[in-house]
C-alpha cells in the first residue's frame, strides 16, 4: 500500500489560517490502513482544529467526509454537489487525492492532509517499512525475493557496498542491509553462485527517471472486459 | 460512605475505560469542557484485560493533540482505581477539580460557535 504520515496540526493549521468553512475528505484506500487519513482520523483532525481554532476566538466550521478512493474519478466526482460550500477541502489521502480533487473541482482549493512517503506494509502495529521504489522493471526474483533497487540506499544490483557492516547499512543504524538478507537467503538455497552472473542493464526509463508515467490498457478502454 | 465530591463534576458511565475514545475527550474540550478525566481500574485489574491501558494511550494521545493545539494538556488525566476504593475517588475528584481550578476556566472559546 502507500504509506503517509501525518502532518502537523501547526502546518495545517496554517494552511487553513484563512478559512472559515473546509471539508476534510478521508479515503477508504491505502490511508486508511496506515491509520493516517480514514474516517476516524478525519473526525480527530477536525475536532484538534475546531478547538485550535476556537482558542484563537476563530471559529471554523469544518464537515468530515470519506470517500471510497480518491484515485478514481467516478468516486471523486461524488461531491460534486456539495463542494461548492466549502472554502477549500483538506484531502487525506496520498499525494494522488489532492491532485484528482484539483482536477476536478477547478475552482477549489486543496490542502494535503497527509505527507506521502512510500510503497510498503507494516511490519508490526504502527511500524510501516518500504518494500518498492515503483521502478516499473521488477526484477526481485533475482534477489532472492528481496528489492534491493528500493531497499539499498544505493539501489546496487551486483552486491552489497563496504558500508555494509553487520547486516546494518552505513546510511542508517535503523535499516538492514537488504543486500546481506539476499546473500544470506542464497547461500541457504545453495544458489549463491547465482548473484555472480552479471545483470543486464537495468532500463531506467520506465521508473522516474523517464518523466511522468502512464498505464494503457487498451482492452480496458475498449471496454472488451 | 456518603462521601463528598466537588458538585461540578458530571459522570459518564461506561462498562469499561476501553470504551472510551479519542473522539469522546475532544469532543468534550470542543464543547467546552475545562478538564476530563477518565477513571479506570487498576492496572492489572481490568475485566477485559486491558481496556484501562488502551484508555491510558488514548488519554495520552489526546494530551499530545492538546499541546499541538496549544491547550493546557493537564486538563485532560487518567486515574486508576478499583470500584472499591471510594474515598480514593472523592480524593481524585478534589484532585482533578483543583488542578483545572488552577488552570482556571478552558481556552477552547464558545461565545462565537461557527
Amino acid at each position: 500500500m502507500i504509506v503517509a504520515d501525518q502532518k502537523p496540526l501547526e502546518e495545517i493549521l496554517a494552511m487553513v489560517a484563512h478559512k472559515k468553512k473546509i471539508l476534510i475528505l478521508g479515503c477508504k484506500g491505502c490511508v486508511t490502513v496506515c491509520n493516517v487519513g480514514g474516517l476516524k482520523e478525519a473526525d480527530i483532525l477536525a475536532a484538534s482544529l475546531r478547538i485550535a481554532r476556537k482558542k484563537e476566538n476563530k471559529p471554523i466550521d469544518i464537515h468530515v467526509d470519506v470517500l471510497e478512493r480518491q484515485c478514481d474519478n467516478e468516486y471523486v466526482k461524488q461531491i460534486r454537489d456539495v463542494v461548492d460550500d466549502y472554502q477549500a477541502l483538506i484531502s487525506l489521502a496520498c499525494g494522488v487525492g489532492p491532485q484528482f480533487l484539483t482536477e476536478m473541482y477547478d475552482e477549489t482549493t486543496v490542502f494535503p492532509g497527509v505527507n506521502t512517503t512510500f510503497f510498503g506494509g507494516a511490519v508490526q502495529h504502527g511500524i510501516w517499512e518500504e518494500r518498492c521504489a515503483g521502478c516499473g522493471t521488477c526484477r526481485t526474483h533475482l534477489f532472492a525475493g528481496l528489492c534491493p533497487v528500493a531497499r539499498c540506499a544505493k539501489s546496487l544490483l551486483h552486491g552489497p557496498c563496504g558500508g555494509s557492516s553487520q547486516g546494518i547499512c552505513e546510511v542508517n543504524k535503523e535499516t538492514a542491509c537488504i543486500w546481506d538478507a539476499i546473500v544470506r537467503r542464497k547461500m541457504a538455497a545453495g544458489e549463491l553462485e547465482e548473484l555472480l552472473a552479471v545483470k543486464e542493464l537495468k532500463d531506467w526509463r520506465t521508473a522516474r527517471h523517464g518523466g511522468p508515467r502512464r498505464s494503457i490498457r487498451e482492452e480496458l478502454i475498449k471496454g472488451n472486459i | 460512605m456518603r462521601l463528598s465530591y466537588p458538585a461540578d463534576i458530571k459522570i459518564i458511565q461506561l462498562p469499561c475505560t476501553g470504551r472510551v475514545d479519542i473522539l469522546h475527550l475532544l469532543n468534550a474540550i470542543e464543547q467546552g469542557a475545562d478538564g476530563v478525566y477518565v477513571a479506570g481500574c487498576l492496572e492489572g485489574e481490568c475485566h477485559f484485560i486491558e481496556g484501562n491501558l488502551k484508555a491510558a494511550k488514548k488519554v495520552k494521545r489526546v494530551k499530545n493533540i492538546l499541546m499541538e493545539a496549544g491547550v493546557e494538556p493537564e486538563r485532560v488525566a487518567m486515574f486508576n482505581l478499583s470500584s472499591a476504593q471510594g474515598a480514593r475517588f472523592a480524593e481524585i475528584a478534589r484532585e482533578m477539580t483543583d488542578r483545572i481550578r488552577a488552570l482556571g476556566p478552558t481556552p477552547v472559546h464558545q461565545d462565537h460557535a461557527a
